[in-house]
C-alpha cells in the first residue's frame, strides 16, 4: 500500500480543464488501471474486487447496451441502490455517454419511487431485485414509463416484468463518449417532494466539479487510502466521498452491503481504512461500544487510559495530530484499523459531546453542514482548532452570509457558490423563491464566531432532519392521514411553531381541529397511532396537539401553514400542548 | 419445523434478554422502536442475535418498514 505522499496534488487529476465528470472519471480509469478501485464485501465476506482497468470495462459494455437501447445524451437514468459496486459502474456509464443520473433513496416507498421516477421523466431505470420487486406490485406501476429497467441481483427464473437483468446487460464494441459542457446537468437529487411538489434539484458537472476540488484540498485522497462506505450512493455526502473524490485520486473505495455495527467495526481492521461518512446514528453507536469497552477496563488501566486521553486532548487543542494520537492511544486506534484519518459526517444535528469525544481519542469527525440544493458541503471542521459546538468553516469558494441578524447575529443562511444548484426541475417559481440574486436561501437559522466557524441554531424552515441524516417533511406525509375523522388537520415541525434556536430531538406534530360536538377519545386516538405506524419509523410524527380554530387558508384552500403556526404559538405553550404520540 | 407462535414467543423471550427489559414489557404488535427506546441499529443488533438462534440470515432490508415483533417474526418464519 502507498504511503502518503509528500505532495498530494501531484496524485489528484487536476480537474480545471474538465468541464464534465464523464471526462474526468475516464481519465481517472485510464490513470490508475492496476490500482484497486472497488471493494464490495457482504458482511464478513469480501464478493468483489475491481481494479480501475476491471471497472472500465463493465462500464463499457453496459454503456454499449445501453446506447444499443436508444440512450442518448441527456436522456435521464435512475438509479435505486444501497451502497454497492454497481451503483458506481452504472453512474460512470451513464455519465460517460453524456447522460443524466437521478439518484433515488432506496428507503423511499414503490409509490413515491414510481412518483418521482414520473416526475424527472426518467427514461432508464438501474434497479436492486428486492426494490424492483416492490416497484412491480405497485398499484401505481402500470403508468410507469421508463423504456429500459435493468435490474441487478435478481434469482433465477423469476419474471421481471420486461426488465432486464444488470448482469447479462452488456455488449462488446466500443461506447461513444459524450463530452459535456458545464453548465449541463449532471443529475437530478431530490431533497423532497413526494407529497405532492417534488423538489428535483438539478445540479450541474461544475457543482460537482468544483466541489471535488474544495473537498479534496481539505481532505485529500490518493492511491492507497481507503473509504469504507455505508451510506447509500445516492446520499451526497457518499456520491462525492465515496465515488468522484477517490476516483480522480486512484484511491479505493469499501462498499460494506450492512450497516450491522459489528461488521462495520469489523471492517476497519479488515481493510485499514482511512476515511468514512457516517450519519449521527452509526456515530452514537461506535460511542456507545467504546464507551461500554471502556468500562469493562480494570480501574487501573482506565485510570491510565483517562490520563492518555486527557493528554491527547492537550497535545491536540490546536490542531489534530492523527499520527501522536495513534502513538498515545494505540489499542483504541488498532480498533478502527490504525489508519484512519477522519470521518465525515452532516446534515443531521450532531451532540457537540459525542465529536468532542472521538477527537480526544485522536479520531476526529469531520462534521460540517450542507443541503442538497447546495452540493454536498458548504463547511466543514478542518480541525484547526476543532470547534466541536459548530459546523466547520466555509470550504474553498463558498461564501456565506447571515441575513437579517438579529441581537445574538442570528438570521439566515445564505450561500454563494458554484457548487449551488442550477434549478429545480420543473419549478421555476420554486427556484425564484430560493435562489435569490444568486444567494441561495438554506432556510437554517445560524452565525459566525470571531474565527469564521458556523454556528447553527435551527431551522426557518417547516423540516426536519433526523439522526439517520433525512430530510423529512410534512408535506410528504400528510397523505397517510388523509380521511382521519377531524375537522382538519396540518402536520408541522415543532420548532417551525415554537422556535427552539437550538437543533437536536427534532419532532413533527399534527394539529388536530375536531368537529364541534367531537371529543377527543381513545378510538381517535389509536385511528391517529395506527395511521402513524404505516409511516417508516423515521418519517413519524411524534407527537400531537388539539386547536379548536379554523386553520387560515389561502385563495385556494390550501392551509397557510405560517399563518397556523403563529396563531398556536401566540396561543399554547408548547410544554402543555404537545401530547407525545 | 416450528409455529409461526412459537417463533414469535422465542423473538418476545431473545428481546427481553437482548435489551434487558421484564417480558411484560414486550407486545407482540407494539412499536418496538418507542417501547424499547431504540434506534435502528440496535434493532439491527437484535437481528444478528436472533439470525444466530434460528439460524437463518436475513438482510438488513428485510428490517425494512418493521417495527413490530409479530412483523418480524413472520419474516423470520418465512426463512426457517
Amino acid at each position: 500500500m502507498w504511503n502518503q505522499p509528500s505532495k498530494i496534488s501531484h496524485f489528484m487529476l487536476d480537474l480545471t480543464p474538465y468541464t464534465c465528470l464523464g471526462a474526468a472519471l475516464r481519465d481517472a480509469l485510464d490513470r490508475w488501471p492496476n490500482e484497486t478501485c472497488l471493494i464490495e464485501s457482504d458482511r464478513d465476506r469480501e464478493k468483489l474486487r475491481l481494479t480501475y482497468s476491471d471497472f472500465k470495462g463493465l462500464a463499457r459494455r453496459l454503456l454499449r447496451a445501453l446506447q444499443d437501447a436508444d440512450f442518448n445524451p441527456g436522456d435521464r437514468a435512475a438509479i435505486i441502490m444501497t451502497n454497492q459496486s454497481k451503483w458506481l459502474v452504472s453512474a460512470y456509464a451513464i455519465f460517460y455517454g453524456g447522460g443524466v443520473v437521478v439518484p433515488l433513496d432506496y428507503k423511499l416507498s414503490a409509490a413515491e419511487h414510481l412518483e418521482l421516477l414520473a416526475h424527472s421523466k426518467a427514461k432508464f431505470l438501474v434497479v436492486e431485485y428486492y426494490l424492483w420487486r416492490a416497484i412491480m406490485h405497485s398499484p401505481e406501476f402500470k403508468n410507469a414509463k421508463m423504456q429500459v429497467v435493468l435490474v441487478t441481483e435478481a434469482p433465477a427464473a423469476v419474471d421481471l416484468a420486461g426488465a432486464y437483468r444488470w448482469e447479462e446487460f452488456r455488449r462488446k464494441g466500443e461506447p461513444t463518449f459524450v463530452n459535456r459542457q458545464k453548465e449541463d446537468p449532471a443529475s437530478i437529487v431530490y431533497s423532497s417532494g413526494t407529497g405532492g411538489r417534488p423538489k428535483g434539484c438539478v445540479l450541474t458537472h461544475e457543482n460537482y466539479l468544483e466541489q471535488c476540488r474544495a473537498l479534496t484540498a481539505w481532505y485529500p485522497f490518493w492511491p492507497g487510502v481507503r473509504y469504507l462506505s455505508i451510506l447509500p450512493t445516492n446520499h451526497a455526502i457518499d456520491f462525492m466521498v465515496g465515488f468522484i473524490g477517490p476516483f480522480v485520486c486512484g484511491a479505493c473505495v469499501v462498499h460494506l452491503r450492512t450497516l450491522r455495527p459489528e461488521y462495520v467495526r469489523d471492517a476497519f481492521t479488515r481493510y485499514k481504512i482511512t476515511y468514512m461518512s457516517l450519519v449521527p446514528m452509526v456515530l452514537k453507536n461506535l460511542e456507545r461500544g467504546l464507551r461500554a469497552k471502556f468500562e469493562e477496563l480494570p480501574k487501573s488501566r482506565r485510570f491510565l487510559l483517562n490520563r492518555l486521553v486527557s493528554l491527547n486532548r492537550l497535545l491536540t487543542r490546536r490542531r489534530a495530530r492523527v499520527g501522536l494520537s495513534r502513538i498515545l492511544l494505540p489499542q483504541v486506534h488498532s480498533a478502527f484499523g490504525g489508519q484512519l484519518r477522519a470521518m465525515f459526517t452532516g446534515g443531521a444535528f450532531i451532540e457537540p459531546s459525542t465529536l468532542q469525544f472521538f477527537y480526544d481519542l485522536g479520531i476526529p469527525v469531520a462534521n460540517g453542514y450542507g443541503l442538497t440544493e447546495a452540493g454536498t458541503a458548504l463547511t466543514l471542521n478542518d480541525f484547526k482548532p476543532f470547534r466541536a459546538d459548530t459546523v466547520g468553516k466555509p470550504l474553498p469558494g463558498v461564501e456565506l452570509r447571515v441575513l437579517n441578524p438579529d441581537r445574538e447575529g442570528i438570521g439566515e443562511v445564505a450561500v454563494r457558490s458554484k457548487t449551488v444548484m442550477s434549478h429545480y426541475l420543473d419549478d421555476p417559481e420554486l427556484t425564484t423563491q430560493t435562489i435569490v440574486d444568486g444567494w441561495l436561501l438554506t432556510g437554517d437559522l445560524g452565525r459566525f464566531d470571531v474565527s469564521r466557524h458556523l454556528q447553527l441554531f435551527g431551522r426557518k424552515k417547516n423540516m426536519i432532519v433526523t439522526e439517520g441524516g433525512k430530510n423529512i417533511y410534512p408535506e410528504d406525509i400528510e397523505t397517510v392521514f388523509d380521511g382521519l375523522p377531524v375537522k382538519e388537520y396540518c402536520i408541522l415541525a415543532a420548532h417551525y411553531i415554537w422556535p427552539a434556536k437550538s437543533l437536536g430531538h427534532e419532532m413533527l406534530i399534527i394539529v388536530l381541529r375536531p368537529e364541534s360536538s367531537q371529543q377527543f377519545n381513545s378510538t381517535l386516538r389509536d385511528d391517529l397511532a395506527a395511521r402513524n405506524r404505516r409511516l417508516p419509523d423515521f418519517k413519524r410524527v411524534g407527537g400531537y396537539v388539539l386547536w379548536d380554530r379554523e386553520f387560515p387558508r389561502t385563495a385556494s384552500m390550501k392551509i397557510r401553514r405560517p399563518g397556523l403556526a403563529e396563531e398556536i404559538r401566540k396561543r399554547l405553550d408548547p410544554s402543555s400542548a404537545v401530547v407525545e404520540l | 419445523m416450528q409455529s409461526s407462535d412459537q417463533t414469535l414467543n422465542q423473538i418476545l423471550d431473545l428481546a427481553c434478554k437482548h435489551f434487558k427489559v421484564p417480558r411484560e414489557k414486550l407486545t407482540p404488535d407494539e412499536d418496538f422502536f418507542k417501547t424499547l427506546g431504540i434506534d435502528s441499529l440496535q434493532a439491527l443488533d437484535l437481528l444478528t442475535r436472533l439470525e444466530h438462534h434460528f439460524n437463518v440470515e436475513l438482510p438488513d432490508y428485510e428490517l425494512q418498514g418493521v417495527s413490530d415483533f409479530r412483523t418480524l417474526a413472520d419474516r423470520i418464519q418465512a426463512r426457517l
